[in-house]
């Protein structure tokens, strides 16, 4: 409570609650409620010609420790439905309930780590100061702040690059410290949005092995949205489809028959193909139901 | 993009141009210098009664004390009997007037900077600021300043406020509409991503104020810095000039054109436009080291 006090004189009311309950202190939700619980979520917005329906009764509930994966054509709101967990958004119809509070209060008690489509280090802050942005807002003494991101610099394979600037890092090694960043001050979500669509295949399938260790070594609950099948199913325990707009869920697909340990080799066997099948399916559904 | 040769960077090859353009702008001026004097000196050798041939009256036009256009070797000589000829702090020695403008001019630079940087903040911040101040902040920058300058001196000075200050209120009140305008738009230069960032985070105003906006803004800042410096000083000149001031470059401006000292007023011009370029320089070695500090990617790396 001492570092919420030195805290207390340079943040505003509005985060009083967040100040009280730090990510760190905070008491795991208890595993049998879900993390994610949505139901007849919608979200319409107004553009120049009309109404535009992103979202519509989309029904979804994500357990604690899962990684589920959301693939669909662009436009199909997936990123919408991520950026609504993250209160990035607000749904303008049915029910979100994050880690058993509103999608807000989650947000204002600091309850996920979002990982964007691009990196969005800032570019005068070096690598280390960019991973430790979120523990300087939260009030982390300078000490801890120091260790942790030392650690998750480790974590992500960036040692050495602590003192760089981003403009010298490339692209994948950019995402990484974004990644390191969202994980640093420990929250049990993890939001990720196309986290690796800017990237090469190898770097990309280099960073998919990493990320599913990182994931198996902490036991985070990971939102994952991408268009890319064979990503969606060798990180995922379910892959949602969605179709284009208006956004809604087609299908839900299990892939926890391909195990927790998955060598990068797995996409080769049938178990693997045949599960990538099933979403090429639901995806050419999606369309014929959009013609 | 390749670059062909060394001649493109190296300072020896940038020298070039440079020296070739003050040359040639001196040509211009000696031209300019005996083309505006020609009638003048024509005029003056012939009533000395000497026949005005071509090479007489092109002679005549470099040398007349009252000229039309001044020579540049004439202004020079009145720049450096003026600096290092007569002891400093004397009403004749420029560096006096140089310095009574310079304090000024500052004084107003930090007041507009200052006043320029709060309102941007305020604007950014809050709607109904931008809505109920932004047409009267853009409405005081169409009144000529030289209908003002007047009114606000004498305003100030039966007030009981003289001296530097009011010079320096009408250098602020021109320098601080630059750095609003930079300012507005340097705290909105991040992106979505770069503040939904902060959103995630739950960060209150004053932390991405500082930790987001404020460091992003600083590239806008230094431009509208340099156009405010130099606006500074052209305020606190024009100030100088309908108020009688005694001391300042205005003063000596206007005490040249009241004895008809061309060349005293193209002194105190060249002085006022090589004090305003060293401010400007002062203004980029500033946003240099800052660059420097905050890690910014060189210009020159990017090729």
């Amino acid at each position: 409570m001492s570092r919420a006090g030195a805290l207390a004189l340079k943040e505003p009311p509005e985060n009083g609650p967040a100040e009280t309950e730090r990510p760190a202190a905070r008491a795991a939700p208890s595993s049998a409620a879900p993390v994610v619980a949505a139901r007849g979520l919608s979200l319409t917005y107004a553009a120049a010609d009309g109404p535009v329906r992103a979202l519509a009764d989309v029904d979804l509930t994500v357990a604690p420790g899962e990684f589920v994966s959301f693939i669909g054509p662009s436009g199909c709101g997936k990123t919408t439905l991520l950026r609504c967990v993250a209160d990035l958004e607000q749904p303008t119809g049915g029910e979100l309930v994050v880690n058993g509070v509103s999608a807000e209060a989650a947000r204002l008690r600091r309850d996920y780590g979002f990982v964007f489509q691009a990196p969005a280090l800032y570019p005068w802050r070096t690598i280390a100061r960019n991973v430790g942005l979120p523990l300087e807002i939260f009030g982390v003494p300078r000490a801890e702040r120091r260790e942790r991101v030392a650690r998750y610099l480790d974590l992500v394979q960036l040692d050495g690059f602590a003192k760089k600037y981003p403009w010298q890092l490339s692209g994948g090694m950019q995402q990484r410290a974004s990644i390191a960043r969202a994980l640093c001050f420990d929250p049990k979500l993890l939001l990720m949005d196309e986290p690796f669509g800017a990237l090469d295949e190898i770097v990309r399938d280099h960073l998919n092995a990493q990320l599913l260790t990182l994931w198996r070594k902490t036991a985070k609950t990971i939102l994952f949205v991408t268009h890319s099948i064979p990503e969606a199913v060798y990180l995922s325990t379910r892959v949602v489809v969605m179709s284009p707009r208006p956004g809604r869920i087609i299908d839900i697909v299990d892939c926890t028959a391909l195990g927790r340990e998955r060598p990068l080799e797995i996409r080769e066997t049938p178990e693997f193909l045949r599960l990538g099948q099933r979403v090429r399916e639901g995806l050419r559904a999606g369309h014929a139901y959009d013609a | 993009m390749p670059m062909t040769p060394k001649a493109a960077v190296s300072p020896r090859g940038r020298a070039r141009p440079v020296t070739g353009v003050v040359l040639a702008l001196l040509a211009a001026w000696y031209l300019a210098a005996l083309l505006g004097n020609w009638n003048g000196a024509a005029d003056a050798l012939a009533r000395a009664g000497a026949t005005p041939d071509a090479a007489r009256i092109a002679a005549a036009t470099m040398a007349q004390e009252r000229p039309v256009v001044p020579a540049p070797h004439q202004v020079f000589s009145e720049l450096s009997r003026s600096i290092v000829g007569v002891p400093l702090g004397s009403k004749r020695n420029l560096l006096t007037h140089a310095w009574v403008t310079l304090s000024a001019t500052l004084t107003g630079f930090a007041i507009g900077a200052l006043l320029g940087i709060a309102l941007a903040i305020a604007i950014v911040h809050l709607r109904s600021v931008e809505a109920s101040l932004m047409p009267w902040i853009v409405a005081s920058q169409t009144v000529p300043i030289l209908a003002v300058a007047p009114i606000i001196i004498v305003a100030l000075g039966a007030a009981g406020v003289t001296g530097l200050l009011p010079k320096a209120v009408i250098a602020a009140y021109l320098c601080f509409f630059p750095v609003t305008v930079g300012m507005v738009k340097g705290l909105n230069a991040p992106d979505r991503l770069q503040r939904d960032l902060m959103r995630t985070y739950s960060a209150s105003r004053p932390q991405v104020l500082t930790r987001l906006r404020w460091p992003a803004a600083l590239p806008y800042l230094f431009a509208s810095l340099k156009i405010a410096v130099a606006a500074s000083l052209v305020g606190t000149i024009v100030a100088e000039l309908p108020t009688g001031a005694q001391a300042g470059l205005g003063a000596r401006l206007l005490a040249g054109s009241y004895y008809g000292q061309t060349v005293q007023i193209w002194a105190a011009l060249i002085a006022a436009s090589v004090l305003s370029a060293l401010l400007v320089q002062a203004i980029g070695l500033a946003e240099a080291a800052t660059a420097r500090a905050l890690g910014t990617q060189p210009a020159g790396s990017a090729r």
